[in-house]
């Protein structure tokens, strides 16, 4: 045991700012994330003017943006692609794995599982402030020379050799894989080292499953990215050639590289973690839908060991699959066949997940609290974004929706109105562990249908625009005749964008006024049955008062004979009340 | 569920533990890392030469006499430091320090002798940006000088901190990471050198 | 006349764009279904289930292992996704990309692409494209066509204006001079990524004469909205006109060779 949890740390800089709690740091990740969402999505709403209303100046805000960018308040092509850009690698790096992760992760890990705190608690320290570091360098690059990165968060060679602003870019990746390499070994070695006694890996909530899948998809698929970024670093900085093939002419002028090198190596890498990347983006989320609805349905979940067995499938699974992002991309037409076969694979245990899911609802009491709102919400909401990655993944129609607004649709219903939704449910859920204190229910139903409604309305027209054969990253959809007649559609988008934006205020304002003046609540609120509710809210420093024993599995809610209807995991069977 | 009363006294839960210490767990889960950011870099070395119109013979354009020296330097300092931890484990604090110096010591050879070699290829004005087989000569061996660079950090530290702290009870596990950390450096140079020099 | 880009699909214009699209529909129509099974059934377990004051829940049946009947509609969908990429994607994704169908050296059209435009390269009458070089580029001379080759003298070179005839296919050699970019026609149902450093074949044999758009549709930079070309279909007649009086632009272009600005 390490010996940092004898003495809880005193003064305001160690407990609160240095801090190596793990609940400490998991908080300033859930702030920081947060924060970086909102960030993402100021950047996506001064783009979605660009996208309703082309070439026409932005109320209010266009005024404060620099000539060179916005001349006269009109977004250029170049800050477009800048903001597309960041805003993919905000939302992706710096929001949704932080936020799942680094917050949730960090948080409720090491509760689930009965530990103390994490296994390196210094090194958990130092993945919170490298993962900072990164993303202010990030942010940083919009003022440093040269702006920020413009070539997509895909990053593509060569234009993310011969565009501005990728070099700060790459540094700030370097510096996020990293922090997350870290938090990865931190996250396997508590998982295996520090269960409380009893609890074996077949009694984990499912949460801690997700955690740990996501740890190894991190652990495994984030080095190929950095070793790429690191050939591409050579490429702009020792003006090596790896993605660079002889003889380019860029607007004119012969590109001074020896050649040799090839573009396509770079999509291999790059989507050889970014597909792994996308299931880091959905597990955690899924855990925490899978612990709220075991919670407000008073029953176990259905098929406990279906989903374990999903997500390990998942996590292999996803390691063969990347090639499915390059099926136009110039690659072997034969190599897309066997990409094909494992995408149509891959979607097997997913569809599994969901129908365990949705089966748990069969037979229980349900409560409609706000946290199962938007688990709820969760569950047809990712079931569309499931759905449409069908004709994406399969060869043929894809190379009709290949880089359309179906794309973005697609993985929006994904990301958005699945991981987001349903980290907003788990905000609710856990507030009153963190916090000691309840959000406002009636402020939070309210949230839950205005994002709901709002969701739907940004990202379903995306659907119609995709078939009707609009391609992504245009700033101006205008200027292509088939786009003309499905602009009223970027118009309702862009506004329900920006409604979804004021729905978020009540959202802002219940978390920070209930982290002060919210309705006390005591130790489990929500009755359940886990270990993060054995402890006090908050848990102090060491979480546990005594080391809980654990003596069944995660979900015992309903058990026969018993008069409460939850049987905690620590409960002990020989002081049990009788019905 | 059966009742939970019904069932006679139930078992006292047991700890439930990998057995490996944290920091062997974690030092192998990074190394599994970077044994994924090495295959990275070494499959698209094969996969850019496969594609190459011509490439250079290793032994043609690169110090294979220099290189050979530097493999053995490394393998007699991965030796080193198996010794370091012997004495470690014996409780020997100036065995642990001698043999921890020479390792150290090696290890900046390895570099001064790597410092060369890129000066020599320096003032036959050869740079990454010469050509593909350059940039995956530097790329790769400058990757693995970092690599040197860290560990000399690490057993410098451990050096460093090993008098006040040879008796604490996590001293003996933080050199056997590092010394885990140092086999796989060695490891990657000896995938690194037949790779590039010699094929 | 009837615009042919709406709110649904664009027009049908190459062979192979209802075979694209019978899968797209057929998709889409079991998505749909399939949601609509599922909400339906979500519904009715949200409604049925509602937490009642004495009616507690009831817990399934005890249950271990990693086989729940859970899997049965994963199942369903996994017989239907081995039934599409059986019957329906590998042998049209072969017939779209595997190969090439044979066409005589006439037929053959070289597309580079360039930031931010296309370029459109015919070999002309004697069906050879004339050779190019990298530092002959010009931007009168956009290829870098080497006009000493007399391969080259009766090339005809088009900016962002694409002609193709009907009844047979034509061969396109994609190339990019700079960064990679997207061939894409919507109405043809064809896209394909053009990587610098390498030659991509495409073939496609348009159905219907009328005018389509090619867009770029992979990232290029800041003006990437604004490449898009105009794609003229023809009958064979028209095109064998077309192809008549479109003079070789080496008129135009040889008089500029040596010249220094």
């Amino acid at each position: 045991m390490v010996d940092t949890h004898a003495h809880p740390p005193q003064g305001f800089i160690q407990k609160y700012v240095f801090s190596q709690d793990h609940k400490i740091i998991a908080l300033q990740y859930l702030i920081t994330a947060w924060i970086f969402l909102l960030i993402g999505f100021v950047f996506i709403m001064v783009m979605r003017w660009s996208l309703a209303f082309p070439g026409t100046p932005i109320p209010w805000i266009g005024r404060f943006l620099p000539a060179d960018l916005a001349p006269n308040g009109v977004i250029s092509g170049q800050f477009y692609n800048s903001l597309c850009a960041m805003h993919g690698t905000i939302m992706v790096f710096l929001g949704v794995v932080p936020l799942g992760v680094g917050a949730f992760g960090n948080y409720l890990l090491p509760l689930q599982i009965g530990a103390p705190d994490m296994a390196f608690p210094r090194l958990n320290m130092l993945s919170y402030w490298v993962y900072l570091a990164g993303g202010l360098l990030m942010l940083g690059s919009f003022i440093l020379p040269g702006g920020a990165a413009q070539s997509g968060w895909t990053s593509y060679p060569p234009l993310a050799i011969i565009n501005p602003g990728q070099t700060v870019w790459l540094f700030g990746m370097v510096l996020l894989i990293t922090s997350s390499l870290l938090g990865a070994i931190n996250f396997i070695v508590t998982t295996l080292n520090l269960r409380a006694p009893g609890m074996h890996l077949m009694r984990m909530p499912i949460f801690v499953w997700s955690e740990l899948v996501a740890a190894f998809l991190l652990l495994l698929a984030f080095p190929p990215l950095e070793g790429a970024a690191i050939m591409q670093l050579m490429d702009r900085i020792a003006h090596t050639s790896f993605y660079v093939p002889k003889d380019l002419v860029v607007l004119g002028m012969m590109h001074k590289a020896s050649g040799g090198g090839q573009p396509l190596l770079w999509q291999h890498l790059f989507w050889f973690l970014a597909h792994p990347e996308v299931y880091v983006l959905l597990l955690p989320p899924m855990g925490i839908v899978a612990e709220i609805i075991a919670n407000n349905t008073r029953k176990p979940l259905h098929g406990y060991g279906t989903i374990v067995a999903s997500m390990l499938s998942i996590g292999a699974m996803s390691f063969i699959v990347w090639a499915h992002h390059m099926f136009v991309s110039g690659m072997s037409a034969t190599l897309s066949n066997f990409f094909l076969v494992t995408t149509m694979i891959i979607s097997v245990p997913s569809v599994a997940i969901l129908t365990c899911l949705i089966f748990s609802l069969m037979g229980g009491s349900i409560r409609f609290t706000t946290p199962m709102l938007f688990a709820l919400a969760f569950l047809p909401m990712f079931g569309i974004g499931g759905l449409t990655g069908l004709p994406l993944g399969l060869t043929v129609t894809d190379i009709y929706l290949h880089d359309t607004y179906y794309v973005i649709g697609h993985f929006h219903y994904v990301v958005v109105t699945g991981s987001i939704i349903a980290l907003m449910g788990g905000t609710y859920h856990w507030f009153p562990k963190w916090f000691g204190r309840r959000m406002n229910d009636a402020l939070g139903r309210f949230h839950f249908w205005g994002t709901l409604i709002c969701m739907n309305c940004v990202f379903f027209p995306m659907f119609i625009l995709g078939l009707a054969g609009q391609n992504r990253r245009y700033y101006d959809p205008t200027a292509h005749l088939h786009d003309l007649p499905t602009q009223p559609l970027h118009v309702l988008s862009s506004v329900a964008a920006w409604l979804l934006f004021l729905v978020q205020l009540p959202f802002i304002y219940n978390f920070f006024h209930s982290i002060w003046r919210g309705e006390k609540s005591e130790e489990n609120p929500w009755k359940a049955t886990t270990l993060e509710w054995a402890c006090p809210s908050p848990p102090p420093h060491g979480n546990f008062t005594e080391t809980p024993l654990v003596w069944r599995g995660p979900y015992e809610y309903s058990p026969e004979g018993l008069k409460t209807d939850w049987l905690p995991q620590n409960a002990d069977p020989r002081s049990l009340e009788a019905a | 569920m059966s009742l939970p009363q019904a069932a006679t006294a139930p078992a006292i839960p047991a700890p439930v533990s990998s057995g490996v210490s944290n920091a062997k767990l974690g030092i192998w889960l990074f190394l599994a890392s970077e044994v994924m950011l090495f295959s990275t870099l070494f499959t698209s070395y094969v996969v850019l030469r496969m594609g190459a119109a011509s490439w250079p013979r290793g032994w043609e354009a690169l110090n294979v006499p220099l290189a050979t020296l530097n493999t053995i330097v490394l393998i007699t300092s991965s030796v080193s430091m198996v010794m370091a931890y012997a004495r470690a484990v014996q409780r020997d604090l100036p065995g642990f320090r001698k043999y921890m110096a020479i390792t150290i010591g090696l290890a900046y050879l390895f570099l001064i002798f790597k410092c060369y070699e890129y000066g020599s290829h320096f003032e036959h004005n050869e740079w990454p940006s010469t050509s593909i087989f350059h940039a995956v000569y530097f790329t790769l061996t400058g990757l693995h000088c970092l690599h040197v660079i860290g560990g000399i950090i690490v057993n410098s530290t451990l050096y460093w901190m090993s008098g006040k702290n040879f008796d604490h009870p996590l001293f003996l596990g933080r050199v056997e990471a590092a010394g885990l950390y140092w086999h796989f450096v060695d490891i990657v140079w000896i995938f690194l050198f037949p790779a590039i020099y010699l094929i | 006349m009837k615009s042919i880009y709406g709110w649904g699909l664009p027009v049908e214009a190459s062979t192979y764009a209802k075979d694209v699209d019978f899968g797209i529909r057929l998709i889409h129509a079991a998505m749909f279904t399939i949601f609509i099974l599922w909400a339906i059934f979500f519904v009715y377990l949200l409604v049925r289930y509602r937490r009642r004051e004495g009616v507690p829940a009831k817990r399934d049946p005890e249950h271990h292992g990693i086989f729940s009947a859970s899997l049965i509609p994963d199942l369903i969908v996994m017989l239907f996704e081995i039934a599409l990429i059986f019957f329906y994607a590998i042998p049209v994704w072969s017939r779209i990309k595997g190969h090439a169908p044979d066409v005589p050296p006439a037929n053959r059209i070289d597309v580079v692409a360039e930031q931010f435009a296309w370029n459109i390269h015919y070999p002309g009458a004697d069906g050879k494209f004339g050779r190019t070089e990298m530092d002959k580029i010009h931007f009168s001379n956009p290829l870098g066509l080497d006009y000493s080759d007399p391969a080259a003298k009766d090339d005809i070179v088009l900016a962002n204006e694409l002609h193709l005839p009907t009844g047979r296919p034509t061969l396109i050699r994609l190339t990019s001079l700079d960064v990679i970019h997207s061939f894409w026609i919507p109405s043809f149902r064809i896209k394909q990524d053009i990587v610098p450093g390498m030659a991509i074949p495409l073939w496609v044999e348009p159905d219907r004469p009328g005018t389509y758009e090619l867009s770029c549709a992979q990232l290029c930079g800041f003006a990437h909205s604004l490449m898009r070309a105009t794609v003229i279909v023809q009958t064979p007649e028209d095109y064998a006109k077309w192809l008549k009086s479109a003079a070789p632009s080496v008129a135009a272009a040889s008089t500029n060779t040596g010249q220094s600005w």
